[in-house]
């Protein structure tokens, strides 16, 4: 089938020689393409880490450039986990991720079975709900406070409203008791939808035939919903949880605009902590070392939850 | 007709879903509403009570917004003559003259400049890296691909301490350069991830033909795995763009007076007379706005970017 000249010649040539008239090789080619991306995650993630490790063992401080660095071994380690502050810092970790995740979940999951029943127009509210999840958590945090600014308030409004207490005589970030519920009803508002979209996601992969098959079984609605909805839906609400974890783990911005860690620090997330430490007390090899215990328990509770989530994709 | 089926709701569960994803949704947009409302008050209405629903709009937050006042006082509001402007006139009536432009529209630029240059760098090296991870073999694939993932589970802050110091030797410290750089190394993961998605779906066939049609590989991934991954690209570049406009943690930690954006500006807008919410609420509105038209636009792909492409619909 050799017409013209240009393919007799093509034929004659050697194959390693025209492979290099033909451009780079595949191999040359994925490395030039990978090696840029490699290259500045190497930079801007896994050279700080390794730099945060080594601060992490000396008394380094970055206002004092001249002052003589020396090595203190474990010494901030010991120090952050013996210290009352820290744990009261975890705490408040602790029971807002707890509370937003129980509460994300169950009214995400709900949204989520209520929408899969299909009612007309059911995109169009998807995606209006959806919206607070897109915007930027700083400059949601600062209109907050002026939803919760104690009489001129929409919250506090709403609250007297409904309740008929004087929307004067509370403020939601200016009391101890409730600045921490002041965080968990902004995030919630907030992120709610993502738990949302995946469980959707999840209810939508679960094909017509399995609950066909279980009507004729004559199963009930009620048996269905727990042996084949919650079972079929949960590796998607996991993924959920898990995304939600990580983020609200690391939860900084939202905060830091809504009450900056106050009233006093009862709503000093960790992440806030460590801003505090590293950034206005200049103490940089302890809060090196923070850093390093903070990324090891994200990291490592990651794992465990990641090795959970496959068993029970497995099943 | 639709033909009948056991599991279609019935009318009745599908009018109560409705209702109450309706109500839901609702009192989900009311505070944007209450937001947006506010940003057209005057800053008497808006700090009213009961709070005021319906109100006559003016454009004097957005007015305060964009320039910075100063309260004179009778005798030299005369010195200064007439206002000129309908903007000047605006803030005449409650006895102050604008002294000068704000330094909102700046931070606002500087929010473009960083969010589009991060944008363009992570789409360029994302969509390179995606093709080859989706392509060719490339060794520790894997081990690569989880390694680009985990650099999204490190806290910001925890990671901050060492990029100022890195980015003060280097001259990087509050530049846009700097800022597109780090912003691009934080929206790499999810570049490379939904990308290789994109890609993996389209059939290596074409690619194949072209191959045999005496195109180069490189010519091949140009001419005909780009057009196809059009759509795939502009969903991920508009992700990344949200992403990077959005960011406060390292803005606020690493950028003052220049390559400063507006996430740390908005919170620190301040009235000649105490805190002015109209103009919050306009600044807020001006940059959450095109994130909502965004978002409107991009529903379908939304769950595809929101979880690194590990929940497809």
């Amino acid at each position: 089938m050799l017409h013209s000249p240009v393919d007799r010649v093509a034929e004659a040539t050697p194959h390693a020689i025209a492979k290099r008239f033909r451009g780079l090789s595949d191999r040359s080619l994925a490395w030039l393409f990978v090696a840029p991306s490699i290259v500045l995650l190497l930079a801007v993630n896994i050279f700080p880490l390794i730099w945060t490790i080594r601060l992490s063992f000396t008394n380094f401080r970055v206002n004092r450039p001249n002052a003589e660095v020396e090595f203190v071994g474990l010494k901030n380690y010991i120090s952050i986990l013996s210290d009352k502050d820290i744990w009261l810092t975890m705490q408040a970790t602790a029971h807002f991720l707890i509370w937003t995740l129980v509460l994300q979940v169950l009214i995400g999951f709900s949204l989520a079975y209520l929408i899969n029943k299909k009612f007309r127009g059911n995109d169009l509210w998807t995606t209006i709900i959806v919206l607070p999840m897109m915007l930027s958590p700083a400059v949601v945090g600062n209109f907050w406070t002026f939803l919760y600014q104690p009489q001129i308030g929409l919250f506090n409004y709403a609250i007297g409203f409904l309740t008929g207490a004087d929307p004067s005589s509370f403020s939601m970030i200016g009391d101890v008791a409730l600045a921490p519920w002041a965080i968990v009803i902004v995030d919630t508002w907030m992120w709610t939808p993502f738990v949302m979209l995946i469980c959707l996601a999840g209810l939508r992969s679960i094909p017509d035939s399995i609950y066909e098959a279980a009507e004729c079984d004559r199963a009930s609605k009620w048996r269905q919903f727990w042996t084949i909805t919650i079972p079929l839906v949960l590796p998607f609400l996991m993924l959920a949880v898990l995304f939600r974890g990580i983020e609200n783990f690391k939860m900084f911005d939202l905060v830091v605009q809504l009450t900056g860690g106050g009233p006093g620090s009862i709503t000093e997330l960790t992440s806030i902590n460590l801003k505090r430490e590293a950034f206005e007390k200049w103490r940089t090899g302890y809060a090196s070392a923070y850093a390093v215990i903070l990324f090891v328990t994200v990291f490592g509770l990651a794992s465990i939850y990641v090795k959970a989530l496959n068993k029970v994709k497995e099943r | 007709m639709s033909s009948y089926s056991i599991t279609e709701p019935s009318r009745r569960q599908k009018w109560f879903a409705g209702v109450l994803v309706v109500l839901y949704a609702l009192i989900t947009i009311l505070p944007l509403v209450w937001i947006i409302g506010t940003s057209f008050k005057t800053p008497s209405d808006a700090i009213a009570y009961p709070p005021k629903t319906f109100f006559t709009p003016t454009v004097e937050g957005y007015v305060n917004v964009f320039t910075t006042r100063t309260r004179l006082t009778e005798e030299q509001l005369q010195a200064v003559g007439e206002p000129q402007t309908w903007y000047d006139r605006l803030v005449r009536k409650d006895g102050l003259v604008i002294s000068g432009p704000s330094r909102f529209a700046e931070r606002f630029t500087n929010s473009v400049i960083i969010g589009f240059g991060s944008t363009v760098l992570c789409i360029v090296l994302g969509t390179a890296a995606a093709y080859a991870f989706s392509r060719f073999k490339v060794p520790l694939k894997d081990d690569l691909l989880f390694f680009i993932l985990s650099t999204r589970m490190m806290p910001p802050i925890a990671v901050a301490i060492p990029i100022f110091l890195m980015f003060r030797s280097l001259g990087l410290s509050d530049t846009h350069a700097g800022m597109i750089l780090l912003y691009t190394a934080v929206n790499l993961s999810l570049s490379v991830w939904l990308l290789k998605g994109f890609i993996d779906e389209i059939p290596v066939e074409y690619e194949e033909a072209a191959l045999i049609d005496g195109y180069t590989r490189f010519q091949a991934f140009y001419k005909v795995v780009l057009p196809q991954a059009a759509t795939g690209i502009a969903s991920t570049a508009i992700f990344c763009l949200i992403f990077a406009w959005n960011e406060y943690a390292f803005a606020v930690l690493l950028t003052s007076g220049n390559a400063q954006t507006a996430p740390p500006f908005i919170p620190t807008i301040i009235g000649v007379s105490g805190q002015d919410w109209p103009a919050v609420a306009a600044g807020a509105t001006l940059f959450l706005v095109p994130v909502m038209v965004f978002t409107i636009l991009l529903r379908k792909h939304l769950l595809r970017g929101i979880t690194f492409g590990a929940v497809r619909k």
